[in-house]
């Protein structure tokens, strides 16, 4: 059986400020398996960046722990990859110099850097690219750029938090695709956040159901669709079970609402 | 019904006249512009030259033109017009670069810490609504009268103007960035280098057209009230001997010597702004 990668153990977070205390996520646990795709998706607000900032380090959690490798990794940065919702490409730099910024910070040479990356632009679609700036990229391709980023980091782990939630749905299409290359590729254990039933049921191995604030995880939903998946896989049976599932838990009944 | 079966509306209200055209201004061709602009130099001083001659105004009081014009030639060829102009400017260039720069890392260096900055901000805030201008006699007593109390003035006013705008632009890097870094492994000080400062840049350099003139300002007040060159003592020095001419003379050169250096800092800008996109 593979070993865990990264492991939540009772993971919590309380936000308190002067308004009172809020309860962002009560106990989280799950495992992750080496080299695989989970999607979390949930209700807006239930916690799913507030979880990915306490993996990457970024925010103390209230209690838990997050464990990588067998080693508790709770509140060490530079571990995991993290892509935050929003591309964060510096525009005084060149796609190239963002791209690295990095390896850069892990102390290679800017040169070495270059060397590295340059490869990876021209195979992953950045070709020509290199030397333009983020404001002349296109959405897809600003997205591009900071994934490439997160990946030539050469973490293990890789946090995608809505990556694609801001282009159209045709960019979006391409990109996903472009995603599971560069997922083939690399190997990375990836772990994707979404509000898109269909992206995380395509994308993924496993998809993490959470509740509404405070986030828990209400399900977890294995996926046993054979890669590489047909586009049209989406009016699959077995697709559509899986969705049906899924939107059970994040649209309950009418009645409950008005309650 | 009937009975306003005869009233109508104006036909202003109706059909298409009543709707008002985009309006459009034409513009000149430059060298339209310019003509005006000459014609219009020309009309002044041949006005004051004409009011003058025929007492209008009063010569003494008011001077004129031709009278500037021989004393501007005067002070060039046998005045201390380069001593003056290289005097102003030394403590202009100098108190613009200290107070700038002091100004600019004093900012960055809230960056630092939360509660430096807490601590130290009322204080700067304090200094900037004190009029700085009111201080200069204390500044000339404890620096002397030569170069270095007019420098003291110069840098007083610049200093808090960079510090707040450079303050602003710490405060504005965006939090999210930040983390991006964190979330790589980043260090507090690569963050401060490869963030902070780039990201500051821009305010920074935002301020120096301003500040240019701030110093200009410093360096002549400071020579008003005490000194023994600069355009600002030679102002003060023709008013009190009742050289009219003098003083516009000296205006003069003092508002050509202010252009050419708010043209000097704006090409700087640009340099500078060029240098931090690429
Ligand atoms: N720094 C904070 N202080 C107080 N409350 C916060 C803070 N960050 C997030 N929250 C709250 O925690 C909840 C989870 O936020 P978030 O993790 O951003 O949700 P999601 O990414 O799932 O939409 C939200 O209700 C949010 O208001
Ligand atoms: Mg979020």
């Amino acid at each position: 059986m593979p070993s865990a990668k990264l492991e939540l153990r009772s993971i919590a977070m309380v936000f308190s400020s002067s308004a009172g205390a809020v309860d962002a996520l009560t106990p989280v646990s799950f495992a992750i398996e080496e080299g695989s795709f989970v999607s979390v998706i949930g209700p807006s607000g239930c916690g799913k960046s507030t979880l990915f900032n306490i993996i990457a380090g970024l925010q103390a959690p209230s209690g838990g722990s997050v464990v990588i490798d067998d080693e508790d990794a709770t509140g060490t940065i530079g571990r995991v990859g993290y892509m935050l919702q929003k591309d964060l490409l510096l525009p005084w730099r060149t796609v190239l110099d963002n791209v690295v910024l990095g390896m850069e910070i892990k102390g290679v040479s800017r040169q070495r850097a270059h060397a590295t990356a340059l490869p990876y632009l021209a195979r992953y679609g950045l070709g020509g690219f290199e030397h333009r700036y983020p404001r002349e990229l296109s959405g897809g391709m600003r997205q591009r750029a900071a994934l490439l980023r997160t990946l030539l980091l050469d973490t293990d782990v890789i946090l995608l938090d809505e990556p694609f939630g801001a282009l159209d749905a045709q960019t979006r299409a391409s990109m996903q695709e472009w995603l599971l290359q560069l997922w083939a590729d690399f190997r990375k254990t990836v772990v994707f956040v979404t509000h898109d039933v269909d992206e995380a049921i395509y994308l993924s191995d496993e998809i993490v159901v959470m509740s509404a604030r405070p986030g828990r995880v209400v399900d977890r939903i294995a996926v046993p669709l054979a890669r590489p998946r047909p586009r049209l896989i989406t009016n699959a049976r077995e697709f559509i079970a899986i969705k049906e599932r899924c939107l059970d838990h994040l649209a309950p009944p009418v009645a409950e609402c008005a309650a | 019904m009937r009975r306003f079966a005869g009233f109508r509306f104006p036909s202003v209200f109706l059909g298409h006249r009543a709707y008002r055209r985009l309006p459009v201004q034409h513009e000149w061709a430059p060298r339209w512009i310019m003509a005006a602009q000459i014609l219009l130099v020309v009309a002044l001083i041949g006005g004051w030259q004409a009011a003058a001659s025929w007492k209008i105004i009063d010569p003494f009081f008011w001077s004129q033109p031709s009278a500037i014009w021989h004393t501007l030639t005067l002070f060039f060829l046998k005045g201390d017009a380069v001593t003056d102009i290289a005097y102003t400017f030394e403590a202009t260039i100098i108190g613009f670069v200290v107070g700038t720069i002091a100004g600019s890392l004093l900012g960055l260096s809230f960056w630092w810490s939360r509660n430096y900055a807490a601590i130290v901000q009322p204080f700067i805030i304090c200094f900037e609504s004190i009029p700085k201008l009111a201080l200069a006699p204390l500044i000339i007593l404890i620096f002397g009268i030569g170069m270095t109390s007019k420098v003291a003035i110069a840098v007083a006013l610049t200093v808090v103007v960079s510090t707040l705008t450079t303050y602003a632009g710490v405060k504005a890097v965006d939090p999210d960035s930040e983390r991006l870094f964190y979330s790589l492994g980043a260090s507090r000080f690569q963050v401060f280098r490869k963030l902070v400062i780039p990201a500051v840049m821009p305010w920074t350099i935002s301020v120096l057209r301003v500040n240019i003139g701030l110093a200009l300002t410093g360096a002549i007040v400071g020579e008003f009230i005490s000194s023994q060159h600069g355009l600002g003592r030679e102002i003060l020095y023709a008013g009190q001997t009742y050289d009219i001419a003098l003083v516009w003379v000296a205006v003069l050169v003092l508002a050509a010597f202010s252009m050419i250096m708010y043209v000097a800092v704006s090409q700087l800008e640009k340099l500078l702004r060029k240098g931090v996109a690429h």
